[in-house]
């Protein structure tokens, strides 16, 4: 791995909220084609990196790197325009627009307006239920539908990383499976997916590689099924007691 | 092992201010109803009540008709600066009451055009062309205002709890109008009269109007029909609706936030230069403090037709350009109340508090969940 040029990478990262110290020191590479998920419980600063990596969040010292490239102070659109999307926490839906409105605010930035068609097609093939919900408001959609639409909303930015906030928050559990599917859907169609949860077993067993996240620094960090067998973790995070 | 007692909820009492509001709300309906059909048994009472205008007696029909149409002219420019009102709002939150102001720079400034195209002659001799550009240029000048003022003014200010901008905007309004009164003088700016193909009266539907209203009417309900086109159907449109939604999401899908709130300050400036030229035409003086009270007025239509709400403003202004154009004689004059016409701006802003009591949403409002507005 050492030779690939990782998508999206943290040198010794630091944020500060105020005089809190959020982020210490936090390295992490992300490569092409990889899934990666982020662990950690309440307020260890899962949400934190991802603003980083969108530039919501500036870090105090440290890079942000994203195809090689510093963008450590760049704002969110020129990241966005570089292929970082996310799909947020609680899907955070525009709730007054239709459905097709809220997919073609996942377009924003794209100039290539001819391929939009094509690509709306694909989102239909992922979530046919999409299709017929597109002139509804979608405010009136259902929890799953609305995950399903925030999901296609970020596909449409056609993104080379897909960051993805908490995807199983406040689903039912067939949908938290239905959704991880297509989280490896989107993966094997080419798509880096960093996925932020706290449902550790649940994202370890679609991920490649995962990081372990507590009160801001990296506490472990491995291959997916090292993290799984390794007992601290097994303790820690995936409920299990010796 | 014993129950838990939850705690019983409490029914809310019917106390001293619903009733109070409950008799107001009583009073005012009663109010209204009989100053509208008047009391039968005054003898030699007030001109404008129904029964009078009826029996023939009282104002002519063609009189109500004028009255309303002047209304609607009137509330025409009302919803135009109302929607600087509402726009701002709905993707920042707080009121910008220096609104009034951008209003009145773009009414100051193009004086000084048509006042040229009325001196070179071509204010009679190229009507539509002059109206024309002296529109531009009080939208020029409008926009370029509102925009400056949020750049300055307001950007800083982005993070703040809500009181601050807004009493920053009370402290800009000041600040653009006495910075106008130092450049242009206090002194009133005669318009030109309206060029000689608007003068009198057109029919239109075989009813007869003033020209300069029907201007006025014509004018501003296709810069509505435009601007609802931007807004529901253009990518810029959409950012703006997606801004004032959820800016962070908005900013997540790479809308430039800065520059969506700047074209948002824009458009409602435009809006606000065109309504300048509007009145200008109808009223012919302009002055500095010629922004304050339709700027208020503005504003009181705006949360009239449901702040937040684009409809809602232009609605919203109607109502009051027509309740303050037709209300002092349909309901004042009932109770006999002399000099009626000269009441307007009470019965507008009593016509807010009425909306207020009985529709604190507005009229088109839709009802803000808390979770909505955060």
């Amino acid at each position: 791995m050492a030779d690939r040029e990782p998508v999206l990478e943290f040198r010794g990262v630091n944020t500060h909220y105020g005089p809190v110290h959020i982020l210490k020191d936090v390295d992490l590479k992300v490569f092409d084609g990889e899934i990666v998920c982020l662990l950690g419980g309440n307020a260890s600063g899962k949400t934190t990196t991802l603003k980083a990596v969108l530039g919501m969040v500036i870090p105090t010292t440290g890079d942000v790197l994203l195809n090689g490239e510093v963008c450590s102070d760049k704002s969110t659109s020129y990241r966005v325009e570089r292929g970082v999307t996310m799909v947020p926490e609680n899907r955070r839906l525009f709730k007054r627009m239709t459905v097709k409105e809220n997919l073609e605010m996942g377009t924003y930035l794209r100039t290539d307006k001819e391929n939009l068609a094509d690509d709306l097609e694909r989102i239909f093939e992922l979530f046919p239920l999409v299709k017929e919900r597109l002139g509804q408001k979608a405010g009136t959609l259902s929890g799953g539908e609305q995950q399903m639409v925030a999901v296609g909303r970020a596909l449409m930015a056609r993104p080379k990383v897909l960051l993805m906030d908490e995807p199983s928050m406040g689903l039912a559990p067939v949908l938290v499976a239905q959704n991880f599917e297509i989280i490896e859907q989107i993966n094997e169609a080419g798509t880096t997916v960093f996925v932020v949860e706290q449902n550790a077993s649940m994202a370890l067993s679609i991920a490649d590689r995962g990081y372990v996240l507590q009160t801001g620094q990296i506490v472990l960090s491995g291959t997916a099924e090292d993290l799984l067998s390794n007992p601290q973790m097994r303790q820690a995070y995936l409920g299990e007691v010796d | 092992m014993k129950l838990l007692k939850l705690p019983q909820q409490r029914k809310r009492r019917f106390g001293f201010v619903d009733s109070f509001l409950w008799a107001v709300r009583i009073g005012a309906l009663v109010f209204v109803v009989v100053g509208i059909f008047g009391i039968p048994g005054v003898a030699g009472g007030p001109e404008g009540s129904l029964f009078k205008t009826l029996s023939g007696e009282g104002v002519s029909g063609e009189a109500w008709r004028d009255l309303f149409i002047s209304g609607l002219a009137q509330g025409s420019m009302y919803g135009m600066i109302a929607l600087g009102y509402s726009l701002v709002y709905g993707v920042l939150g707080f009121i910008n009451f220096a609104h009034g102001e951008v209003f009145m720079s773009g009414a100051l400034v193009s004086f000084f055009a048509a006042d040229a195209f009325a001196t070179a002659g071509i204010w009679e001799s190229q009507p539509v062309l002059a109206l024309g550009f002296t529109i531009l240029v009080a939208m020029a000048t409008s926009t370029i205002v509102a925009v400056l003022t949020e750049r300055i003014a307001y950007r800083r200010l982005r993070g703040s709890p809500r009181l601050i901008p807004l009493i920053t905007s009370i402290g800009m309004s000041f600040f653009i109008r006495y910075t106008f009164r130092g450049l242009f003088g206090d002194s009133f700016k005669t318009y030109p009269a309206a060029p000689g193909v608007l003068e009198g009266r057109a029919t239109i539907f075989g009813v007869e109007i003033l020209k300069t209203q029907l201007t006025v009417i014509v004018v501003t309900a296709v810069s509505m029909v435009v601007l609802y086109q931007f807004v529901a159907r253009t990518r810029m449109g959409r950012a703006m609706r997606a801004i004032a939604e959820d800016r962070e999401i908005a900013a997540l899908m790479g809308v430039n936030v800065d520059r969506v709130i700047s074209l948002t300050f824009a458009v409602g400036g435009a809006m606000a230069g065109i309504a300048g030229v509007l009145w200008a035409l109808l009223f012919r003086q302009v002055h500095f403090l010629t922004g304050f009270l339709p700027g208020i007025k503005g504003f009181t239509a705006a949360v009239v037709g449901g702040i937040g709400n684009m409809a809602g403003a232009y609605v919203g202004g109607l109502a009051i350009g027509l309740v303050e154009s037709v209300g002092p004689l349909l309901v004042l004059d009932g109770w006999g109340i002399p000099a009626v016409s000269q009441l307007k701006d009470v019965v507008a802003f009593s016509a807010l508090v009425l909306v207020l009591i009985y529709r604190p949403t507005g009229l088109l409002g839709e009802r803000l969940s808390v979770e909505e507005r955060g």
